[in-house]
């Protein structure tokens, strides 16, 4: 099975296609989208603990050697954002058949939804960077179709700016790619962190550090480039919403993350500051975002933000409380931001707006999404047991290591902001006096609360279950710190 | 001969910012394709201009251009085609539902607060 760290990316690829075939059939785009990603999830659980067992695994296609073809790397840190990726959209796309309507279902809604999967699993996977973009390409253009998709007249409005912004940030991917490779002469990741190693990080590599942060900032939504995202993402249904607010932040988030562990890390001092300052700028205004809505999408949209603040910081501090608690972050935000999406899906679906001055009392008629809305909340603004504590105190722990004082106060300060607007939401829409709610059917209720409460439960897990999880994250870990092990598995003489 | 090219490129970036910046629908799209050329070029470019030699290595040539930017410039071109195609049937729809192509009209403005 040497192929295996490509299965996941092959597998959501082969049933989006065979579902091209099925356009009108609803029932065999479901059954057949469900299948494809359940098996292509068994397939990355398989890949992860393969990665456990046997360490990075590394395969070049075409059996090009190394430096020369393209390689697919498969290391911890990968694998596991993998997994979680392929896990979020079986219950997104479980979600989907009760919340996205049949007109949707059939213009190609879940064959975007594979083919995107594949562009995201690509970019965590792939070891050489020009792939890396033409992944971003392949994610963004079934992104675009999924923003879209149903063509009202906010869509249109929004997806011209969402176009545009991505368009414009692929340039910049393209031209920085360039320079790099105008200095180091490789694409190759493992071979570029080898190059750059050996020329010292003259000034052209720091600057072109900074380039690769613009760049992947405005698809990670960092200071000051997320002014695209609220308008953006709250055009399309919850469902894509859900998918967006889980997993396209988070690869730019990853890229940054691969990018600044295994290339630029000859002068800390400069980028991983700037890398820091940023991600702080970053945390205060989507803290600022948050109260200042009272949309619920808008709210949580704005949550996404502060979350890759908060990543981005653990990243930045390059120890190992730091790196280990970014990672830990990374996968609750993916896990806790499907879930909560999902949730409000739910309370948007049952009182028929997304306005909180419209709402009240929804404790009385739907007590369950209540209590779910309410662990989630508190997972979200990291509340132990549950899922968002570990990382967070990693993150400050490995901030106060390195004598980062104020910047942890700011991202502890921040959790209470977090948890005021996630509570906001608790307050305004379950107490309170009930509204009069337009007739809903009980049955996609219920329906759409399955998946969701799975969801919050497993987001439960994971925060009650770290101590399990911690050989896996220390792995990840071990590989971004040292980049000689990833190096030595693409390299291998 | 990279002079050039750089200078080139600099224009072609100048009047892509220049029309993305303007308020047509239309412009902004050209733009982004003014964008596109530009950073193609580049990346040949960046390559290093190999002159008139082959991009091929075979026993006994010492002189030969590299041909990695071109396979890379092939596929950047591939992907711009089809989002520039994407991009301007969607603004020919934004057009149509929203009676207008000008980008100040198409501001957010029905959000709650």
């Amino acid at each position: 099975m040497i192929n295996l760290p490509l299965l996941p990316i092959i597998l959501p690829f082969l049933f989006a296609i065979l579902l091209l075939f099925f356009k009108e059939n609803v029932r065999i785009q479901r059954a057949l989208s469900l299948v494809g990603v359940i098996i292509s999830l068994i397939a990355s659980f398989f890949l992860l603990v393969t990665v456990k067992s046997e360490g990075v695994l590394a395969v070049t296609l075409g059996s090009w050697p190394a430096p020369f073809g393209i390689s697919m790397v498969s290391d911890m840190f990968s694998a596991l954002l993998v997994t979680t990726t392929l896990l979020i959209t079986l219950f997104v796309v479980v979600y989907s058949f009760t919340a996205i309507g049949e007109e949707r279902e059939k213009f190609f809604y879940y064959p975007a939804i594979l083919f995107m999967v594949t562009g995201v699993n690509g970019a965590f996977t792939t070891g050489d960077i020009f792939n890396m973009f033409v992944f971003f390409e392949v994610l963004l253009i079934a992104s675009y179709l999924l923003i879209v998709l149903g063509g009202e007249k906010k869509q249109l409005r929004e997806s011209i700016k969402y176009i545009l912004v991505n368009v414009v940030s692929s340039a910049l991917f393209v031209i920085t790619v360039a320079y790099l490779y105008s200095v180091v002469g490789t694409l190759n990741m493992a071979d570029i962190s080898v190059k750059i190693a050996e020329i010292g990080q003259p000034g052209i590599i720091t600057v072109i550090a900074v380039l690769m942060l613009i760049v992947f900032g405005v698809k990670g939504a960092i200071f000051p480039l997320y002014f695209w995202l609220p308008g953006s993402y709250s055009a399309p249904p919850v469902p894509v919403l859900a998918l967006f607010g889980a997993l396209l932040t988070k690869v730019g988030v990853y890229a940054i993350m691969r990018t600044y562990t295994l290339f630029f890390v000859h002068n800390v001092g400069v980028t991983h500051e700037i890398l820091m300052v940023v991600s702080i700028l970053t945390v205060i205004v989507g803290c600022i975002g948050a109260l200042a809505y009272f949309d619920l999408k808008q709210i949580i949209i704005y949550n996404i933000v502060i979350a890759v603040g908060v990543i981005l910081f653990g990243a930045a501090q390059m120890n190992e409380a730091g790196i280990s608690g970014a990672i830990f972050y990374l996968v609750h935000d993916m896990l806790i931001k499907g879930a909560l999406f999902l949730l409000i899906g739910i309370i948007i679906y049952v009182t028929g707006t997304s306005n909180l001055r419209k709402m009240g009392g929804l404790m009385k008629t739907h007590a369950p999404l209540g209590w779910f809305y309410l662990i989630a909340a508190f997972g979200l603004a990291g509340i132990p047991p549950l899922s968002g504590f570990i990382g967070k105190m990693l993150i400050t722990q490995g901030a106060f290591q390195t004598g980062n004082v104020l910047g942890s106060i700011i991202i502890l300060a921040s959790s209470l902001i977090v948890l005021l607007s996630v509570i906001r939401i608790f307050i305004y829409a379950f107490w309170g006096e009930p509204v009069e709610l337009p007739k809903t059917k009980r049955k996609p209720y219920a329906r759409m609360m399955l998946p969701t409460i799975v969801l919050v439960v497993l987001s439960v897990l994971y925060g009650v279950g770290t101590e399990w999880l911690i050989p896996y994250v220390t792995d990840a870990t071990d590989v971004l710190l040292q980049p000689s092990i990833y190096i030595d598995a693409v390299l291998k003489e | 001969m990279e002079l050039v090219m750089a200078i080139l490129i600099g224009v072609l970036f100048t009047a892509a910012v220049y029309l993305i910046l303007s308020r047509s629908l239309l412009k902004i799209i050209i733009g982004t394709g003014l964008l596109s050329h530009g950073a193609h070029l580049l990346i040949l470019t960046m390559g290093g201009l190999g002159g008139l030699a082959p991009p091929v290595i075979s026993e006994g040539v010492t002189d030969f251009a590299d041909p990695l930017p071109q396979a890379l410039i092939l596929t950047a071109i591939v992907i711009s085609f089809g989002v520039t195609a994407f991009m301007l049937v969607m603004a020919y729809r934004a057009y149509a539902v929203h009676k207008t192509d000008d980008m100040n009209q198409l501001k957010g403005n029905d959000e709650h607060d």
